[in-house]
């Protein structure tokens, strides 16, 4: 009876490690994606913010290291720190102090750089909304099936980043961007880490299901500064990219860790802000979700079990070389700007808007009018 | 008199007040406000709303017509005489809230001509479905089954339908309807048969569920409805495929293929089947020193290299990002990469999860595409003089790229029932029934995808007001609109060629609609911000009218307390 009972323990045993081996192969089906996209961006411009490229660049380095290719990522960046009049070591962006680790190199994509950084480009990206003459490098060409990392830095406040100084997004804006990414089914996950002061106010406001967000300080709270480097002269990273990168560098392509461990980065005592994440709107348990499945770009593969017999042989292509010289397309460049339009346009209608100064002298006409008609004196039967 | 001048100036004085303070006040509500409005107006044109949200409630219908042919020997002469006849039945699956399918088939019941039987009496299946089809074509869409008594010699002794190159399928009558029964049994006994038999060559259930995933995210189903679903590229109107060389060690190999014949001779016919499906476009390179990325451990049994296939997943990055792609067209890409290993590293093998090789070396990615490893070690012996020139086979290679291209198009259906054998596709790599299937999924995917498209399209621009909706986007989605209802309709007849053109046309107008770049502007406008800007404007105006009129009106009901008095 005992020996029985031992048995079937055993037997079950065996068909549950059986089973184990099949759900690893069929790990395949667990995240339900085949390909990665990575929007990283920087939004602040002026050598003072050179932590942000920084940031952003070391991001970028992370990804490409664990194999997210360049025509998967849109990078967007104001790359004015390399070629700065104030680097002393120009073409350089270090993101160590003592300058250990150039984060710039000499294969690095820049998809945006300088002004194109703006809110209207980085919302065109994601919803997809680019003019036609857009090259494929600016595109983000996702599918249902691909899982995007979003990587925003820079200086923000509480429901908004601010964009090179001189716009803003709001997190409500932001939200309705991926919503209308979900209704055309632009992702499968999506990603979301920012690295800006009070940045979890900028996750607030998502309702797009499978969305997880990570973000480096709370409401009210500022994210801190992490290196300055006295040759250089500015800080060099920030702490929550900092720690968040040196946890990455544990992390190669076949690596398991999961969303999990990604929380725990940077605690209150390194950060001095308190990082925060939110996963209620991410269908997966996020304990099952690698980091691989964002951050690098490992492909599923299937091995090719038929062929097709074919027999025919080639047939040879048909070349005309009779009298006359094979008739050859003549290729030429596409016209980057209609200039020839351009040049005899005429002036476009602009929208009509009343002159300089005509809300100030309404103002001054309507007071003169009445003071003219009432008199200082007599100002009290009106007021 | 001098005291009665400066009463009457008083007096005058603040008529005149009044007289300013009321055509100021009128000025501004008759000219101010409408123009205020008529310039802060945005412009949107007239979309067709309630037939948009008609079409958000999806009742999709498909009809295959097919025709049952009895030949000698399965039908008794008085049952012949019942026979032709036709049955239509309906099969109603209700997909969500939002959407139901109806599947209907018209099954046309007949005798064999004399012609048929003569074509039916050939020794082997593949001889009869070709003298079948050169009698006559079955139009797109539509099936042919021929019933064949269950002593013919065409299909093996486990096998009981085969399923041809065109259109037509035998099937063998079983073994229960030897002894004569009455129609309706036949008929009865035919039925889940045929059923089955149009499962696998028109559509299943299961297929025309997947392809409406972008409406319903379906709870997945069997695996290998996922993997397929995850599998093949979502519908596009065109695709770009790149065949690639990558040659790793040009020191040792001089590789030469043919390419251009090769994609004119196999991959060519296949296309061009496929046009009414979506434009094709094939460019080829060639890639020196591209190294594979994963070193391969020698097996000194097989005094060989292998490759493990949980490494070949790691292969894949490093190689794609010098493949480079054709910047001008946003279409998805189709990779196949021919790599020829080192001279060092020859032979090398894929070996699958139970390290058994693979016959066709090759393995292929999901949405991505397919490599194949090309041995040429065998090609030269020990004293070759380097660099050594090879001709690549080029059949061979393009029989493992063919197949790839099929799976990933989703040409390729999963595994046939049991009973079944099913041809191999003809020279031009696709059997008919198979660009059937694709179609019909094709079509309904289009469908679902461009409603989708048009009513969260409609539903953004009606929740966010300030959008400009030009002119052209009005077009295109009323455009859009028309075609969905041409493609229901056409799908509902069974005129499946011109069901995948209009879905196609409805696709095209319904993203060129949504991703119009003029859908920017004006996205986010809060309330308060609108106060923010109108109140400085505004308010140091309206201040003074507003209380002007408001002594205007005291002094006049003190006026009428005063005359009042007075008549007491």
């Amino acid at each position: 009876m005992k020996i029985l009972t031992l048995l079937s323990l055993l037997a079950t045993h065996l068909s549950a490690s059986s089973v184990n081996i099949e759900e690893n192969a069929g790990q395949f089906f667990s995240s339900g994606h085949t390909n990665n996209w990575a929007v990283l961006v920087c939004t602040s411009r002026f050598w003072f913010n050179y932590r942000h490229v920084a940031n952003t660049l070391s991001v970028y380095r992370s990804v490409k290291r664990l194999g997210i290719p360049d025509s998967h990522i849109v990078l967007m960046l104001a790359d004015d720190m390399a070629c700065n009049h104030r680097n002393p070591k120009p073409a350089t962006v270090f993101s160590h102090k003592n300058m250990e680790l150039n984060v710039y190199g000499d294969d690095v994509e820049v998809d945006y750089r300088g002004y194109e950084v703006t809110v209207e480009n980085f919302l065109r990206v994601l919803t997809g909304r680019l003019p036609p003459s857009t090259p494929r490098s600016k595109r983000l060409l996702s599918d249902d099936r691909s899982n995007i990392l979003i990587y925003l830095t820079g200086h923000g406040g509480n429901g908004f980043l601010k964009f090179q100084d001189s716009e803003e997004i709001s997190n409500v804006e932001l939200a309705d961007a991926f919503e209308q990414m979900w209704q055309k089914r632009r992702y499968n996950e999506l990603l979301f880490i920012i690295d800006t002061c009070q940045g979890a106010s900028m996750y607030e406001r998502f309702y797009s299901p499978n969305l997880m967000a990570l973000a480096s300080s709370q409401v009210g709270e500022d994210s801190l500064s992490h290196q300055p480097d006295l040759a250089i002269g500015v800080h060099l990273m920030d702490r929550y990219t900092f720690y968040l990168l040196e946890f990455l560098e544990d992390i190669h392509p076949s690596s398991k860790a999961n969303m999990n461990d990604l929380f725990k980065v940077c605690p209150k005592s390194q950060c001095v802000s308190t990082p925060g994440h939110r996963t209620d709107l991410f269908l997966r348990d996020p304990g099952s979700a690698l980091i691989t499945d964002f951050f690098g770009s490992v492909r599923k593969v299937e091995i090719t079990m038929e062929t097709i017999n074919l027999t025919e042989p080639i047939q040879q292509v048909e070349q005309n070389f009779v009298n006359e010289e094979r008739q050859k397309e003549t290729y030429s460049y596409v016209d980057q700007l209609p200039v020839s339009e351009i040049i005899h346009q005429k002036p476009k209608q602009k929208d009509w808007h009343p002159p300089d100064g005509f809300i100030l002298g309404l103002w001054t006409l309507i007071l003169l009018v009445f003071f003219k008609t009432y008199g200082m004196k007599h100002l009290k039967h009106i007021f | 008199s001098l005291c009665k001048s400066v009463i009457y100036g008083i007096i005058t004085y603040r008529r005149r007040g009044q007289l300013a303070a009321l055509s100021i006040a009128a000025v501004v509500i008759i000219v101010g406000v409408p123009l205020w409005w008529r310039t802060t107006e945005t412009y949107r044109a007239w979309l067709p709303v309630s037939q948009i949200n008609e079409l958000s409630n999806l009742q999709l219908q498909l009809s295959a017509e097919v025709e049952v042919v009895f030949a000698r020997g399965t039908v008794t002469p008085e049952q012949q005489k019942k026979v032709p006849l036709t049955q239509i039945q309906d099969e109603e699956h209700t997909v969500d809230e939002d959407t139901a399918l109806r599947y209907r088939y018209e099954t046309k019941y007949r005798t064999a001509t004399i012609m048929e039987e003569d074509a039916l009496n050939q020794p082997t299946a593949a001889e009869a479905d070709l003298s079948l089809h050169t009698l006559s074509e079955s139009p797109c869409g539509s099936l042919v089954v021929y019933v064949i008594p269950e002593s013919s010699s065409l299909l093996p002794e486990d096998m009981d339908v085969y399923v041809g190159q065109r259109r037509t399928a035998l099937l063998r009558i079983g073994a229960q309807m030897r002894v004569g029964k009455t129609l309706d049994q036949l008929l009865a006994h035919l039925e889940p048969r045929i059923k089955q038999v149009l499962q696998v060559m028109s559509f299943s259930h299961t297929d025309i569920s997947a392809a409406l995933s972008d409406r319903v995210r379906l709870s997945p189903g069997n695996k290998e409805s996922i993997a397929d679903s995850m599998r093949t590229f979502k519908s596009s109107p065109g695709y770009e495929i790149t065949f690639s060389l990558l040659n790793p060690d040009p020191k040792s190999h001089r590789l030469h293929w043919d390419i251009e014949g090769a994609v004119q001779t196999y991959i060519q016919p296949l296309l061009t089947k496929l046009a009414s499906v979506a434009n094709f476009s094939i460019d080829s390179q060639t890639l020196y020193y591209a190294m594979l990325g994963v070193n391969p451990r020698f097996d000194s049994s097989l005094s060989a290299y292998t490759l493990h296939s949980d490494s070949l997943a790691h292969v894949i990055n490093p190689v794609e990002a010098r493949l480079g792609s054709n910047a001008a067209s946003s279409n998805p890409v189709l990779n196949f990469l021919l790599y020829v290993p080192d001279a060092h590293h020859s032979p090398l093998y894929i070996h699958d999860r139970k390290k058994q090789e693979v016959p066709s070396n090759a393995f292929h990615s999901p949405r991505w595409g397919g490599i194949m490893v090309y041995n040429v070690n065998g090609f030269y012996g020990p004293e070759a003089v380097f660099p050594v020139d090879v001709n690549i086979n080029m059949a061979k290679v393009m029989g493992v790229f063919l197949a790839q291209l099929r799976l990933l198009l989703g040409v390729q259906s999963s595994t046939a029932p049991s009973g079944f054998l099913v041809a191999p596709c003809g020279s031009n790599g696709l059997a008919d029934w198979e660009l059937d299937r694709l179609m019909w999924s094709r079509s309904v995917e289009n469908v679902a995808t461009a409603t989708t498209t048009i009513t969260s399209l409609a539903q953004l621009l009606e929740q966010i007001g300030n959008i400009v909706i030009n002119d052209n986007i009005a077009e295109q989605v009323s455009s859009a609109v028309t075609s969905l209802q041409l493609a229901v309709a056409e799908l509902e007849t069974g005129n499946l060629r011109f069901a995948l053109q209009y879905s196609k046309e409805a696709i095209l107008a319904s993203e060129r609609a949504f991703f119009d770049p003029s859908l920017l502007h004006l996205l986010y406008f809060p309330d308060d911000q609108k106060f923010a800007i109108y109140i400085p404007l505004f308010l140091p105006m309206c201040v003074p009218i507003l209380l002007s009129l408001l002594k205007i009106v005291s002094d006049a009901r003190q006026k009428r307390r005063e005359k009042q008095a007075k008549k007491d």
